[in-house]
């Protein structure tokens, strides 16, 4: 481990400390409601989207938000590349603006190892935008495993469906 | 949860009992669950399972000295006592173990004939073994409660055991009674006393609603842990039952949790932003390892579970290296990573060291869990369906438990001898808990609240 990865753990360890303290929380006892909606949202708005807005991201990727993968597999094919220069573009286009991509698995594993895949596509496509040169620090990743299915059959159309990375900008 | 379970009590301090003369009063002993002092009639291990399987178990009604009121849910001794009789029946039924009979359509010993059954009502009935026992209240609003084992055929005692309460723990004396019934016939380690984390579902599929849940061995005393705002994943009961890891998206990471079951209070394992899940304990619980994600890559750690340590990393591999569990004797773990192109399960030693892959099965094999006794792991294996199957610590014999659309996570019995995992269910993505023998034979579907999936079985209780 050279220097500059050191100081960087340590920024990050002093960073997870703060988050530490603000989440060791005490679990809330009521009932709540049901949990809200995925972060995917649809651009059912009327009238034109706000430039710069996930609305906006949404309308001008056409669904090339999202990029699709084979069973446990993570890597960026032609089609997913095509896709994700859509979206450096408009990253590019609004530099002040982050993004979360979600990685997702189908259902057809077990859900430890789904989350690790959900993390390495998630991180495969963070990587391919770094690589079209979206600074690095724009971009979290979180994987959601097979908890997250957005194709509710138990078929391989579904399925590949869900194998999946989504990007989702924050407003 | 203080929860004191004292076992009493020889014949000679249930006489007492029963006798006018008194004098002597019950005496609380330490426990001495699963070596219920009995003459040799069965000792020893029965080696073909189906012979004792297919004994006749009458459990009639617990006798009671005074039908008084009790602060149980049960009501007074008397429903207590035929209450005590149902959990130990539908622990041996449901479990497929033996053929019990009873508490109804059978006669009501009296209190004096616990200690001295009518042999030949009972043979009469066709009943090899019988279990009796009684309930009584203390006037300290404790119970203690008495169960005894007979062979109808030979007309002797197998075993007895006794215990001493609070209200709320009665069931936790039929549990005991179950077990000292079973380990007396079966020669094997106790389970029926004994705890379940799991996670609850509801909702539809595409928005689980999933929370921390925990109940009793047979689906008793069930308590919601998380409220569900935040999905909980994959919950292990800490081996002294005082808390319980788990992952939660509180905060929007996917991170892993100690529950603390006494506070309600939760801390997160290791100060770090990446993801961590798949959380195990050691099995003296001085240990938790965990899987972590860094940059697409995922690798095993481990961490003291005091709090505050360093984490120590134990694989290396540019694979996704998952989960884990240690060897009975903590000396060796068991985990899965996909460095050989795909899921399989590997085997190295506690510090990392000597990794080797030993399932060689075709398709992928995954969640291996290592059996109490050591000499088995279970895990699914995946070749379209997801199944449960064994194998040796060495990577042989595999067989397959279960033949199901989507079985996974298998979990054991702290005696090894059943396991526990979820069953999805095609296109509505229901879940539910299941439990099976090592035969494969006795497979039964667990009684939830709601949906259920993640079990995690705790040790036997102290």
């Amino acid at each position: 481990m050279h220097a500059g990865s050191r100081i960087a753990s340590v920024t990050l360890l002093i960073a997870g400390s703060i988050a530490l303290s603000a989440c060791a929380s005490k679990a809330p006892k009521q009932l709540p409601p049901d949990p809200g909606p995925t972060t995917t949202t649809d651009n059912t708005g009327t009238g034109a989207p706000v430039p710069g807005s996930q609305a906006d991201f949404v309308a001008f990727t056409q669904g090339a938000d999202t990029i699709y993968f084979d069973t446990d597999r993570y890597n960026v094919d032609s089609q997913d590349a095509a896709a994700l220069q859509t979206q450096a573009q408009w990253l590019q286009r609004y530099p002040q603006k982050r993004a979360t991509i979600e990685g997702h698995a189908d259902e057809r594993g077990t859900r430890d190892y789904n989350l690790a895949l959900g993390e390495r596509r998630a991180n495969a496509t963070k990587n391919y935008l770094t690589s079209l040169g979206i600074d690095a620090s724009r971009i979290n990743t979180i994987s959601y495993g097979k908890e997250r299915p957005v194709a509710l059959g138990s078929d391989e159309g579904s399925w590949s469906r869900n194998r999946r990375a989504v990007t989702v900008t924050i407003d | 949860m203080t929860l004191r379970l004292s076992a009493l009590l020889s014949a000679a301090a249930l006489l007492a009992l029963s006798a006018p003369i008194a004098a002597q009063d019950a005496q609380v002993l330490p426990p001495v669950i699963g070596q219920a002092p009995a003459e040799e009639g069965l000792s020893g291990t029965v080696s073909d399972e189906a012979a004792w399987q297919d004994l006749g178990i009458a459990i009639p009604t617990f006798a009671t000295d005074q039908d008084v009121p009790t602060q149980t849910n049960a009501g007074s001794t008397a429903a207590l006592g035929r209450s005590l009789a149902e959990v130990i029946s539908s622990n041996l039924r449901n479990n497929g173990l033996f053929k019990p009979s009873g508490p109804t359509g059978l006669p009501q010993p009296s209190y004096p004939q616990v200690q001295a059954p009518d042999y030949a009502v009972w043979a009469a009935r066709s009943a090899e073994m019988l279990v009796q026992g009684y309930v009584r209240a203390n006037p300290d609003g404790q119970l203690t409660i008495g169960c005894y084992l007979f062979d109808v055929s030979l007309g002797q005692q197998l075993g007895k055991a006794g215990w001493v309460v609070p209200p709320s723990d009665w069931r936790r004396a039929a549990h005991k009674c179950s077990d000292m019934v079973y380990s007396r016939l079966s020669g094997e380690s106790p389970f029926f006393d004994s705890r379940i984390a799991y996670i609850a579902e509801t909702g539809p599929k595409n928005r689980r609603m999933k929370r921390l849940a925990i109940m009793d061995s047979d689906g008793a005393n069930h308590r919601y842990l998380t409220s569900g705002q935040a999905t909980a994943l994959t919950p292990r009961y800490s081996p002294d039952y005082k808390s319980i890891l788990y992952l939660s998206y509180l905060n929007g990471n996917p991170r892993i949790y100690v529950y603390d079951l006494a506070t309600d209070k939760q801390r997160l394992i290791t100060e770090n932003r990446n993801p961590t899940f798949a959380p195990r304990w050691s099995p003296d619980g001085k240990w938790i390892l965990y899987s972590m994600a860094s940059a697409g890559n995922t690798d095993i750690f481990k961490i003291s579970s005091s709090g505050g340590g360093t984490p120590i990393k134990l694989t290396d591999s540019p694979g996704l290296d998952v989960g884990g569990s240690f060897s009975p004797d903590g000396s060796r773990i068991v985990f899965e990573s996909d460095r050989s192109g795909n899921q399989q399960v590997y085997i190295m030693n506690a510090d990392g060291s000597d990794q080797r892959r030993i399932s060689f099965f075709g398709g992928r094999s995954a969640t291996p869990e290592w059996s109490p006794r050591g000499d088995q792991i279970a895990f699914t294996h995946i070749a379209g369906n997801l199944r449960i199957a064994l194998m040796s610590p060495g990577g042989g014999g595999m067989r397959y438990l279960t033949n199901g659309w989507q079985d996974e996570a298998p979990t054991w019995s702290p005696n090894g001898r059943i396991i526990q995992f979820f069953r999805t269910e095609r296109n509505t993505g229901k879940t539910s808990i299941w439990q099976v023998d090592l035969t494969g034979r006795n497979e039964r579907k667990l009684q939830t609240p709601v949906d259920g999936s993640d079990p995690a079985w705790g040790p036997i209780r102290p």
